[in-house]
């Protein structure tokens, strides 16, 4: 899609794509060969400055370029151990997930089957089915499907578990969400104005993030944007916040693809829709047990407990306090080291039962993840003390807590960033209230620019 | 009711369901279950394979290309169908022959176990004996190129006369199908030379003078390595009778992967030299191929495209992925691997 950031090169950080150099058709022109795909750079790299440009200290200034390319080969290995080690016991293990899944969602949905059945006061079935189809979508969208858009299970060659096939149950279409999350997010996370993540353009979680009148109202928005999750992810993969600010400068072919891709969006929803909200309710009316609209009811709910459980998980990805944030600049040339050390930096974990990680598609080890997208989620446990291990001995904070704490402190991040920072020489009842003048007088107050 | 089925399946298929419950039904993937496996010689084993409903049978002489998961990755090769006529409720069997450094032959013979669902294809193949069939058929195999003739024996040696086989193997323990053949010759059903090659040396076929001395009036089929093959094109071709000659290729080769190579982007009819250090990616881009792409650092997965053929190397850990005709598509990230190798892609 042509409304994503630009690609950062090591040489050429304005190039947009690769120019194809004239002297040897068969060399790649120079700058196109992305300088991360590599730990060590062909030009010495610079040291961290001692602060950021905000004013907010450097997490990293203590390391060297070199001790950066250290950490980098240290990862590099701890990857290529398991990667090597991938086997049977791996795909049985995501076969059997699949499996689970899917005889869990069936059942449910046969229990829905008879959902107005009545006994002693209660719908025991509703009960059963809502809770059993609200876990089988969970699974299905963290620990299947976002996993194996990843590519985590790619090696195994299976063409039906794999990155290029994979379609989840969830309104955003994979082609989309693969390009948003996998490229964009992946590739910039917590970069400032390049990580679409950071906030989904709706809500202020880091302090280097400029306040604008918008962001009053954050705590409104979070709650809203948590229950009905899968459509915001769905028009956020679309860009459609981008779409309607930049509309009238798009060219018409920037705008055909946003029809295109808008109308694949559609189309998935509709079909998401009919699935739960009209087949289903509709097979439970054959058995004449008045359990029509206990389906539908049981779907509507299983949708929410779904939108709102993902939600949950993934605000602790990247929102918890002591998660760092990235500058643009600090991007440019990056090798593959300097981009490990942002991954672990800006990425912050969960710590619980094991189920609770398969619940989380194992997104609580969202450092591992971060680190390596594409190794398989069932692997994230065993490496985890060894990179806190890494973490620790190069004093870098490796950010985790329970699940209660961790989500309190993003909805007390959303409370307390939703005011402006506190200014010399002015209040910050004054500066509300200034935006609010200027945003009643036509004037701003509607950017949501960083 | 299909439309009704598939929009309660989305986004998934009904199939996807219908596979928990029964993965050999009619219309679904082909698949086939392992039902017992016996060994030939130390090396070789023929196993039989119980085939899912949608198997649309085979002619003698035909191979099947199977695809199964070893160490949680599916490999696809190809084998000869060995069974008979008299197979009991349909089985069909293969019979590989483990091969140095062979993942699948050598899994097949010595690992696999009996209750193994692995995937299938049709059978496929034009290395088959015709409608009318031959009167003096001649056939020369050598090693595990007997597969597909003794595929062709079983289902046909009742109705074929005067049959001349010359079976070449490196020793007498190794001769596949050994006592088959042996009591076929002994029953005068075909007439059998041996040549073992530590004994006798190898085949020369210019000995066929004297071993099957009216073997110009013969229609011959030939299966064995390449060097056989090569060897009988050019023979019968000089003596003016290719018309009169059926070779089967089977390709055990192992891809020598190398540093750079050719990448021939199939759709667009492009071929680049690339070499060992540059991303296909970049590459294919350089020459004006319409390549997918993304992060362009192996995390996102947006450039994955389908080899079809040739090997490849990742840039980051060095990881060698191969393919060939037999072994089927593997999908690659382009922005990470570079040619090791000629490679056919997708594209």
């Amino acid at each position: 899609m042509t409304l994503a950031p630009e690609r950062t090169t090591s040489t050429d950080s304005t190039a947009t794509g690769p120019l194809p150099s004239t002297e040897n058709p068969n060399m790649p022109a120079p700058g196109t060969v992305n300088s991360r795909l590599s730990v060590t750079s062909a030009e010495p790299r610079p040291q961290r400055p001692e602060f950021k440009k905000s004013g907010r200290p450097n997490p990293a200034a203590h390391l060297t370029p070199e001790q950066i390319e250290e950490i980098g080969h240290e990862l590099d290995a701890i990857r290529a151990e398991v990667m090597e080690s991938r086997g049977a016991s791996d795909a049985a293990y995501i076969r059997k997930v699949i499996k689970t899944q899917r005889y869990l969602e069936m059942g449910s949905r046969a229990a829905l089957l008879f959902s107005g059945v009545k006994y002693k006061g209660v719908r025991p079935f509703w009960w059963i089915g809502t809770a059993g189809l609200g876990v089988s979508k969970i699974l299905e969208n963290m620990e299947i499907g976002h996993n194996v858009m990843h590519g985590q299970w790619d090696w195994m060659r299976d063409p039906k578990i794999h990155s290029t096939a994979w379609e989840w149950d969830n309104a955003s279409p994979s082609s989309q969400w693969k390009h948003s999350h996998n490229e964009i997010h992946h590739t910039f996370t917590n970069v400032l104005g390049r990580d679409n993540d950071l906030g989904y353009g709706i809500l202020r979680v880091d302090e280097d993030q400029k306040w604008t009148l918008f962001y009053l109202f954050q705590p409104i928005w979070h709650v809203a944007n948590a229950a009905i999750f899968e459509y915001s992810i769905a028009a956020y993969d679309l860009e459609l916040g981008g779409y309607l600010a930049k509309r009238k400068r798009l060219s018409d072919e920037d705008k055909a693809e946003f029809r295109k891709n808008a109308q694949e969006v559609v189309a998935k929803i509709k079909r998401q829709a009919t699935r739960d909200y009209v087949l289903h309710p509709a097979l439970a009316a054959a058995t004449f047990t008045g359990s029509t609209r206990h389906t539908l009811t049981a779907n509507i709910v299983a949708n929410l407990i779904r939108n709102v459980w993902t939600n949950t998980v993934i605000i602790c990805g990247h929102f918890p306090p002591d998660i760092e944030t990235f500058e643009k600049t600090s991007i440019e040339g990056e090798t593959r080291g300097e981009w490990y050390l942002r991954q672990m930096l800006g990425s912050g974990n969960i710590h619980g039962s094991k189920a609770m990680h398969v619940m989380t598609g194992n997104l609580s080890h969202q450092i591992e993840h971060h680190l390596f997208p594409d190794m398989p989620s069932n692997r994230y446990a065993k490496i985890a003390p060894k990179i806190r291990d890494l973490m620790e001995r190069h004093d870098l904070h490796y950010v985790t807590g329970s699940l209660p704490k961790q989500v309190a402190s993003v909805y007390w991040k959303v409370v307390e960033l939703s005011l402006p920072p506190k200014r010399e020489g002015t209040t910050r009842r004054a500066t509300i209230l200034r935006a609010a003048k200027r945003a009643i007088k036509g004037k701003g107050g509607q950017g949501r620019r960083y | 009711m299909r439309k009704v089925a598939e929009a309660l399946a989305t986004p998934l298929v009904p199939g996807d369901y219908l596979d928990l419950l029964d993965p050999m039904r009619a219309g679904a993937d082909l698949r086939g279950r392992i039902v017992s496996i016996t060994a030939e010689t130390a090396d070789s084993a023929t196993l039989t394979i119980r085939p899912g409903r949608g198997w649309a049978g085979h002619v003698p002489g035909q191979y099947v290309r199977i695809g199964i998961d070893i160490d949680g990755v599916r490999h696809w090769r190809a084998y000869s169908l060995t069974h008979g006529d008299g197979t009991p409720d349909d089985l069909i069997s293969i019979t590989p022959k483990a091969i140095p450094d062979g993942v699948v032959s050598n899994h097949l013979v010595h690992m696999a176990q009996p209750g193994t669902v692995v995937m299938l294809d049709q059978a496929a193949g034009d290395f088959t004996l015709p409608e009318v069939l031959p009167e003096r058929p001649l056939f020369i195999t050598a090693g595990s190129g007997v597969t597909p003739v003794i595929g062709m024996f079983r289902n046909h040696l009742g109705s074929l006369r005067d049959v001349v086989h010359v079976h070449c193997a490196p020793t007498e323990s190794a001769v596949m199908f050994r006592d088959e053949l042996r009591g076929y010759a002994a029953a005068s059903r075909l007439t059998l030379h041996e040549n073992h090659d530590n004994v006798a040396g190898i085949l020369s076929l210019t000995s066929l003078d004297e071993l099957v001395p009216d073997w110009r009036e013969r229609e011959t089929w030939v299966c064995g390595p390449t060097g056989l093959l090569d060897a009988a094109e050019s023979h019968w071709a000089t003596a003016g009778l290719a018309d009169q000659l059926h070779v089967e290729r089977f390709r055990t080769s192992v891809v020598e992967p190398g540093e750079g190579g050719t990448v021939t982007f199939d759709r667009a009819s492009v071929t680049v030299d690339a070499d060992g250090a540059t991303p296909i990616l970049d590459a294919g881009e350089a020459a004006g191929v319409l390549m997918p792409s993304g992060c362009r650092m192996g995390i996102c997965f947006g450039c994955v495209v389908t080899m079809r053929e040739g090997a490849v190397r990742d840039l980051r850990s060095g990881e060698i992925t191969t393919t060939d005709e037999n072994s089927g598509d593997v999908r690659i990230q382009t922005c990470v691997n570079a040619a090791a190798g000629p490679c056919h892609l997708d594209l």
